[in-house]
């Protein structure tokens, strides 16, 4: 989207990522995710008086490689307490990094060839989580709200660019690209629908060239399409604000999904005051070089060259293929692609049946071999299966494993003899003589008129390219 | 009444048995404390059953521990598991803990019987245990006096033989005060030597726990068994507990020790007086005194006064009615925690929390809490300075005697001048003992205060006994 | 620094701080407190331009623990301790607003 009359977004970005970690941030509580309320609490996590938090090294390990993923300077850094109350938080005050946090500085380069600075990636622990009751389910008009502190002291980094974002897209680009390093990392699943990436969007306008206008920031975007859709949302309320004669107010938005709008959450005047302070039961966190190096050691080939290396693979990549890439990049599967390839399958093919039939498949992709897929996908090209047949056939390699030779038999996959193709053809052309004769008029779009007949005949059995091929024979 | 060392010698030697000694502290606890409300919960089922194990180890032949059958009262901060832990706060009355401070298992490993929780000033803040949502604490020397606080329960508890040793914690002085007040030997320890998990915290960058004992051999055994690095705690030092007891009798020959005239500076005369003959009997025992003025300690009550409050309102912020504790119901979350914490905390407590919260607030945190941080600095550097000349500092612990019931509880203020010869090692984290050294008004107790740098604990044992030996106590 | 505490000063922070207190209470506080601030003047004066502020007062570093899961707390046993329990959750009447 862009905005009228020469309106420019500012658009900078909070991401807030839980780090995979085996327990919580200052205590040995477990980190998962669906555990049964209130299972993963202990003194430190519940806020009980008289514990005390130790810091995890793991969570540390993990903050610095994010730093490292973005160029940031990993410097000596303490934490605060940053002072609310709220039932969800069980001291009352939660610990962040403030004024010195671990990483400072660094930059992302986004698919596109565009920059966005990182001002910092600090440390600080999560909350707990509440769900509510009567009235609609949401905070607002319910009764009485329940508290579960399993998620209480996971591990967070939040990551927070420059306003260098001009436009919604690229947001949610930048969005996508951190994704992709905080998996590749191992800092975090990425899951967005379970919280673990949750972002904040700070969004002003301005007329291009002019110093930045007065920005709102939005909360509750669960999604990289919410993200997209409330920035653009945002930026054209605040356009239409000032055109109307208005004026923004420094405040913080609430993003409702379904209403597909902001709301005032809360005003400037109305901000809380954090009273931050060092937390005294806390020592200073200074990694040393050898910590530092350890972890740069550990530091996998990072998103942006692995889809470097892929794309390589492509010829003038269509978007939906860069799509394709991403999903690849994100669930580890290049190893799946590129020994296809290297057999001699061609790269979109490889590309396109990992991202989806392999992504769909995941949970199970440990019964898969490099092997089997790359077979699967030699006997497609090569005409003896079809793509819904070679489909089937990786689907059932990966709910059952086994060899794709003994999957084609056994589903009776057997290829249609080109005898049989050819009189299925012959009796198609015979039903439809008006669309063959167009056909053979040059009108290329009926051949897959034909392929769809085809298909339909042979119950999907057959091959799109030897269907073409069989026409073109008798044009 | 029998040491804590000879205690444990005779249940481990089996001339006494750990029933014997919990049962005689049981029976002096019934006598007095109705009189003077030393104890809030009283654990005799859980002691006596601790106390059977231990003779059943003893019978087996086994080595129990340092504090073999020593029954010992706990202050009321410190959480042990399934005993109620108030702080003597109705916020959290009827709470029970579901976890021990590392200080109730190191004493449980070591042989000890804790037998009950004692009375303090909420939340410890406060100089008198007036400040108790439970009552005031006697002082079993003078009954119409304040034993002093906030530990006033713990230092009690031995001045009334109730047991032999007890623990406190001290943030500002509230062990050193109150030992002075009830004619004990009360330490607070190096910030990080003893652990400060499970201790319900006030200042954390403050609080330490520490021994009350009638003699220096004693408080060093306690000391030495709570000691040591416990990972539980960040701020935990990182070595092993440090050997005390066998520095006890080492003496001062050749030590070069510091009066300190802030140290003095406002105090009673009796007070003075006694600083004036521990002086001597330092000299007379080979140390040389030398008299030093270090004017940065002047501004240790209004620095502390600033950091301590600011500290707590955030650890007491915890105290919401959400997750345990006393709740007062109203509609909506918020009104429910501020009619709860409106109802459960104390005026003193309330006092603290405000002063803190504006100390901490948008445009006041520099000119206030920032400018006492640096002070904290400056303080530490005086000190410093101050041991590159002797080894231990000199002076009175308070300046005053025990006083009577409410003669300080209408202006804070003057009951916060009760803390300002004790503040300045809280500040700089840094040890200090106070050790009973005569009598003056009334022929209650003096204390004097012994200073020393970060680990130095063996030597303030060391010179603590020689004033003892001093003042003639055995 | 120096300045005199204002009434309507000591009731933000009472709000701040989650407390509620009665006009005789605002008043006394306001009081009070004012004679705690004025003590502090003491240190209004110095120049500590150039001093360090101390937060803790030994600089131990990078104290840290390894990420090995210890037990957890037994649900019942803290939510015995509850005020309002409901679901194996901590009950509490309803919230006003979202976290900030």
């Amino acid at each position: 989207m862009t905005l009228p009359n020469g309106w420019e977004m500012v658009v900078g970005l909070e991401v807030h990522t839980e780090l995979k970690t085996a327990t919580k941030m200052f205590c040995g509580c477990a980190n998962s995710f669906g555990a049964e309320a209130n299972t993963n609490i202990c003194p430190v996590c519940l806020g009980l008086p008289g514990a005390l938090p130790v810091l995890n090294r793991r969570a540390v390990d993990l903050a610095m490689a994010i730093g490292m993923a973005l160029h940031s300077t990993i410097a000596p850094s303490t934490f605060h307490r940053k002072n609310y109350f709220y039932p969800d938080m069980p001291k009352d005050f939660q610990i962040s990094q403030y004024d010195l946090p671990i990483n400072s500085g660094g930059y992302l380069d986004l698919p596109d060839g565009s920059r966005v600075s990182i001002e910092r990636a600090h440390l600080e622990e999560d909350t707990g989580k509440s769900t509510h009751l009567g009235g609609s389910g949401r905070i607002h008009g319910a009764d009485r709200s329940l508290v579960d502190y399993n998620r209480s002291g996971v591990p967070l980094v939040e990551i927070v660019s420059g306003p260098d974002i001009r436009s919604s897209a690229q947001a949610r680009a930048y969005a996508s690209e951190l994704r992709a390093i905080l998996i590749a990392t191992s800092a975090s699943d990425g899951r967005m629908e379970e919280g673990s990436m949750r972002i904040d969007a700070n969004v002003s306008v301005r007329q291009r060239g002019e110093p930045f206008g007065t920005r709102c920031e939005i909360k509750n975007l669960n999604s990289l399409r919410s993200l997209q859709r409330a920035i653009d949302h945002e930026a054209l309320r605040q356009v239409e604000l000032i055109e109307e004669g208005g004026v923004v107010r420094q405040e913080t938005r609430h993003w409702d999904e379904n209403q597909g709008e902001t709301s005032t959450m809360r005003t400037k005047e109305e901000a809380e005051d954090y009273r931050y302070f060092r937390e005294p039961d806390l020592v200073d966190l200074a990694p040393d070089q050898q910590w530092q190096d350890r972890v740069r050691a550990a530091q996998p080939v990072l998103p942006a060259q692995r889809r470097r290396e892929l794309v390589s693979r492509l010829v003038d990549a269509t978007e939906a293929q860069l799509d394709a890439v991403g999903v690849v990049i994100d669930l580890n599967l290049e190893p799946f692609v590129h020994a296809a390839i290297d057999d001699g399958v061609e790269a979109p093919l490889a590309i396109a049946r990992a991202a989806n039939e392999l992504a769909a498949g995941i949970d199970d992709i440990e019964r898969l071999s490099q092997e089997a897929f790359s077979l699967t996908l030699q006997m497609e090209q090569r005409g003896e299966l079809s793509a819904t047949q070679a489909k089937s056939v990786l689907g059932e390699l990966l709910s059952q494993g086994g060899d794709p030779g003994d999957i084609v038999r056994s589903k009776g996959f057997v290829q249609l003899s080109s005898d049989s193709l050819g009189a299925t053809v012959e009796q198609l052309i015979e039903e439809h003589r008006d669309e063959w004769s167009r056909y053979c008029d040059g009108d290329d779009k009926l051949a897959q008129f034909f392929v769809g007949l085809v298909m339909k005949a042979t119950k999907g059995q057959a091959n799109g390219k030897s269907v073409i091929a069989e026409l073109q024979s008798r044009r | 009444m029998k040491s804590a060392q000879q205690t444990a010698l005779d249940v481990q030697g089996g001339t006494s048995s750990a029933l014997e000694e919990l049962e005689r502290a049981l029976s002096v606890v019934r006598e007095r404390n109705d009189e003077l409300n030393v104890f809030l919960h009283v654990d005799q089922d859980g002691a006596r059953a601790l106390a059977s194990t231990i003779d059943e180890r003893v019978a087996r032949g086994e080595y129990v521990g340092p504090l073999a059958g020593v029954p010992i009262a706990i202050k009321d901060n410190l959480c042990q598991v399934g005993i109620p832990t108030t702080c003597s706060s109705r916020i959290l009355e009827g709470w029970r803990p579901p976890y021990n401070a590392t200080v109730i298992d190191r004493l449980i490993t070591a042989g000890a019987v804790p037998i009950g929780k004692t009375n303090l000033d909420e939340f410890a803040m406060g100089s008198s245990t007036e400040n108790s949502a439970f009552g005031p604490t006697r002082n079993p020397l003078d009954p119409t006096r304040v034993p002093g606080g906030s530990s006033g329960g713990s230092a009690a508890a031995v001045a009334a033989d109730m047991t032999p040793i007890s623990l406190g914690s001290d943030t500002g002085g509230s062990i050193r005060q109150p030992a002075a007040l009830c004619g004990l030997i009360g330490m607070k320890p190096t910030y990080g030597l003893v652990s400060r998990y499970g201790l319900i915290a006030f200042a954390s960058s403050l609080d330490q726990i520490g021994p009350f004992a009638k003699n220096a051999m004693d408080a060093a055994l306690l000391l030495e068994v709570i000691a040591g690095h416990d990972p539980m705690d960040s701020t935990s030092l990182p070595e092993p507990s440090p050997s005390l007891a066998t520095h006890v009798n080492s003496g001062v020959v050749g030590q070069r020790v510091g009066l300190v005239r802030e140290l003095i500076e406002g105090a009673d005369e009796d007070v003075e007086s006694a600083v004036v003959r521990a002086r001597s009997a330092l000299e007379e025992a080979g140390a040389k005194v030398v008299e030093l003025s270090i004017p940065e300690f002047r501004l240790g009550l209004s620095a502390y006064y600033l950091i301590a409050p600011a500290e707590a309102s955030s650890n007491l912020a915890r105290f919401d009615g959400v997750r345990y504790g006393n709740r007062v119901d109203a509609e909506d979350v918020t009104a429910m925690m501020e009619a709860t914490r409106t109802a459960g905390f104390g005026a003193e407590v309330k006092r603290r929390i405000m002063l803190g919260t504006y100390a901490l607030s948008a445009g006041y945190f520099d000119a206030y809490y920032g400018q006492a941080l640096k002070v904290r600095t400056q303080m530490i550097a005086a000190f410093r300075r101050a041991y590159e000349q002797v080894d231990l500092l000199l002076g009175a612990t308070t300046p005053s005697v025990a006083f009577e019931f409410g003669s300080k509880t209408s202006n804070p203020m003057s009951m916060y001048l009760s803390d300002v010869f004790t503040i300045p090692t809280n500040l700089a984290g840094e040890p200090a003992v106070s050790v009973p050294f005569g009598t003056g008004e009334a022929g209650l107790p003096i204390g004097v205060q012994l200073l020393g740098p970060a680990r130095s604990e063996g030597r303030l044992f060391a010179a603590a006994r020689v004033l003892e030996i001093a003042d003639g106590r055995p | 620094m120096g300045s005199p505490l204002r009434r309507e000063e000591v009731a933000h922070v009472a709000k701040l701080a989650r407390l509620s207190l009665s006009e005789d209470e605002l008043e006394l506080f306001t009081e009070q407190l004012g004679q705690v601030l004025e003590h502090a003047n003491d240190m209004s004066s110095l120049d500590l331009k150039d001093v360090e502020p101390t937060a803790h007062p030994f600089g131990l570093i990078n104290v840290v623990r390894d990420d090995v899961v210890r037990a957890s707390l037994e649900r019942n046993a803290v939510l015995s301790q509850a005020p309002d329990t409901q679901d194996d959750r901590f009950a509490v009447p309803r919230i006003m607003g979202e976290a900030p």
